[in-house]
């Protein structure tokens, strides 16, 4: 008997080699993020410092490298790094749900008008004052956003466990655009200094200038929350694609197992959103990449899209900084001179189709 | 192992989709569901497979109620083979008949040797081994059915309900698919299908239950059932007998009269 043949033996290829390999490429684009900039830094020296800060005292000596160095790398550069990390690994884990739950390859947070969502939950706590008040009241907000533009997204558009392409686009374009509205509204209305309005048109907008270590903490619980989430339910996700009818009757609670979806893909989306503003496209390029070369089960799947997400948002936002310096060009315009032209292509391939490939 | 109905009915709203219905389902044959478009053959399969939950009466696995059966345990004694298989997604059969072992699996838990075991002897007897590295969206329909009922043998269930078995299929795929129903129901295997073909029940069911607007009109053997009267009752059309070169009925029909 081929027992060991087949599917199992690719998804256990997929994960025996991709994934490791992602993870290269990982601290790859770390070690480049925080290499290249205005100053130049070697990158020997960055693995010192990184090496020195992670690993207990006196094991690593750091003779040779200034004090103005190491400001750079670890205050500076690196809080900034790991925020593109996240909020890419939370993108591209969300998405790669989304597309899951919805059955449909168009499916992302920032297109179907989940992050818009977010960002209206972001800006009314700035407009409110909550911010100030609290440090989690943000990413709190920008999770509730993300929930209800979810909730409401798959109510209008799913009809049988079916999301066609044209009511999903439309939905979320129309969600999109209400939550982006209502987020200006709210600025006009509100008698808030140019400091506070400059914060809130950067959530509109997308970014990761001046990130701090505030911000890493700030998205980690939901993160995490999200991250588990989908893990407990990585099975039921494939099996989901096969079909309502055929996941309940292989002992799926399809009601259930889609209620926790949503809630944690809506996390995941609200923890990025919080920390980095809308930034599209992420969670669509990604997981159809990284589909390609390593099947559709979700096994693999998650773990490589939230590997292949960290990556995917570091480097670009190193080109965003790097393409014109000293001026930053904005991340979102980055990732959506990617993501657009990849998106028209995935829909005038898939117009009409539910397939994930 | 039986299914059982016990006088069940489902009511949505103002419509009663099938009422009163009481019948068993016994292993090592092949039941038939019959009846005309709407007449509650799926939805009866719903009501055996545990999907539905019957609003009168009840469904019963070995006499334990449905009802009372969380959906891991229904899963691992019942499987259901939906009517469109057409699966999109491009899957490694392997990858697909392994999902038959979700209800066995923990929330963390990766498939282990047992699990392999399972999978190869599903393979096995729904004779797709073969196909074990082939992607789902590259079978032809036939094999397509067929690996989905391997999936549903690597549940470990003995009991395989499958909603129109033969829709769209070429006619070699149908026998090629029906065959293999037959030879599970030989090896003790508890199968029931519904299906609009007359002549496949004829020729391939032990069993037929005759549904007409949600109730039960005849259950019995095909020759005694499936009679001149009752198909004109129930299908409107009138019947002419043949018999094949193999000595099984072959039935021609005619539209009624009017």
């Amino acid at each position: 008997m081929s027992s060991d043949a087949g599917s199992e033996s690719r998804i256990r290829t997929a994960a025996w080699i991709g994934l490791p390999l992602l993870a290269v490429l990982l601290a790859a684009a770390v070690v480049a993020a925080i290499a290249i900039g205005s100053t130049g830094i070697p990158w020997v020296t960055v693995v010192r410092v990184l090496a020195a800060r992670v690993l207990p005292d006196g094991w690593i000596d750091l003779g040779g490298v200034s004090e103005a160095d190491q400001v750079i790398i670890w205050m500076i550069r690196m809080p900034r790094v790991v925020v593109a990390a996240l909020a890419g690994g939370a993108l591209g884990v969300a998405g790669t749900q989304m597309q899951g739950l919805f059955r449909n390859p168009l499916a992302e947070p920032s297109v179907i008008g989940i992050s818009q969502g977010a960002a209206l939950g972001a800006v009314v706590t700035f407009v409110s004052g909550l911010a100030a008040a609290a440090v989690f009241w943000l990413p709190l907000f920008a999770f509730a956003g993300a929930l209800a533009a979810l909730a409401t997204v798959y109510t209008i558009a799913t009809r049988a466990g079916r999301t066609p392409v044209a009511t999903l686009l439309l939905a979320g374009i129309a969600l999109g655009a209400l939550a982006t509205a209502v987020s200006s509204l709210l600025i006009s209305l509100s008698v808030v200094n140019w400091q506070v309005a400059n914060e809130i048109v950067f959530w509109m907008m997308g970014g990761l200038d001046n990130r701090t270590w505030t911000h890493v903490w700030m998205c980690l619980p939901p993160l995490a929350l999200g991250v588990l989430g989908a893990r407990w339910y990585t099975r039921d996700l494939d099996l989901l694609l096969l079909g309502e009818e055929t996941a309940a009757s292989l002992g799926v609670e399809v009601e259930r197992v889609r209620r926790v979806i949503l809630t944690t893909a809506a996390m995941l989306t609200g923890a990025a959103v919080a920390v980095s503003g809308v930034i599209g496209f992420v969670g669509l390029i990604v997981p159809h990449m990284l589909r390609l070369v390593l099947g559709p089960s979700h096994r693999v799947l998650l773990p490589a899209a939230m590997l292949g997400g960290a990556s995917f948002l570091i480097l670009c936002d190193l080109l965003a900084r790097t393409i014109n310096p000293p001026e930053e060009i904005r991340l979102g315009i980055i990732t959506a001179a990617f993501g657009a032209p990849f998106f028209l292509y995935l829909l005038r391939r898939q117009w009409g189709g539910y397939s994930l490939q | 192992m039986s299914l059982t109905l016990d006088g069940a009915g489902l009511r949505i709203g103002p419509r009663h989709l099938v009422r009163d219905v009481s019948l068993e389902v016994a292993p090592a044959r092949i039941t038939a569901l019959v009846g005309p478009n709407g007449a509650g053959k799926s939805t009866v399969l719903r009501l055996l497979a545990g999907l539905w939950r019957p609003t009168s009466g009840r469904a019963a696995i070995e006499g334990a109620d449905l009802a009372h059966l969380p959906r891991r345990r229904l899963a691992r004694r019942i499987s259901f083979v939906p009517q469109e298989t057409r699966i999109d997604i491009p899957f490694t059969v392997q990858e697909l008949v392994m999902m038959g072992r979700h209800p066995h699996l923990g929330r963390f838990d990766a498939p282990g040797p047992a699990d392999d075991e399972a999978v190869a002897g599903a393979l096995a007897r729904a004779d797709v081994t073969h196909l074990a590295d082939r992607l789902v969206t590259e079978l032809s329909g036939g094999e397509r059915r067929r690996a989905v009922i391997a999936r549903s043998l690597a549940t470990g269930s003995n009991v395989i309900l499958l909603d129109e078995p033969t829709a769209n299929l070429d006619i070699d795929h149908v026998i090629e698919t029906l065959t293999l129903l037959r030879s599970l129901a030989a090896s003790g295997a508890t199968i029931a299908i519904a299906l609009h073909d007359l002549n496949a029940v004829a020729r391939w069911a032990d069993v037929v239950a005759v549904l007409d607007t949600g109730r039960l009109q005849a259950c019995g053997p095909p020759a005694e059932v499936l009679d001149d009267d009752l198909v004109a009752s129930v299908f409107g059309v009138q019947v002419e007998r043949i018999t094949a070169a193999d000595g099984s009925p072959t039935l021609i029909f005619h539209r009624q009269p009017r």
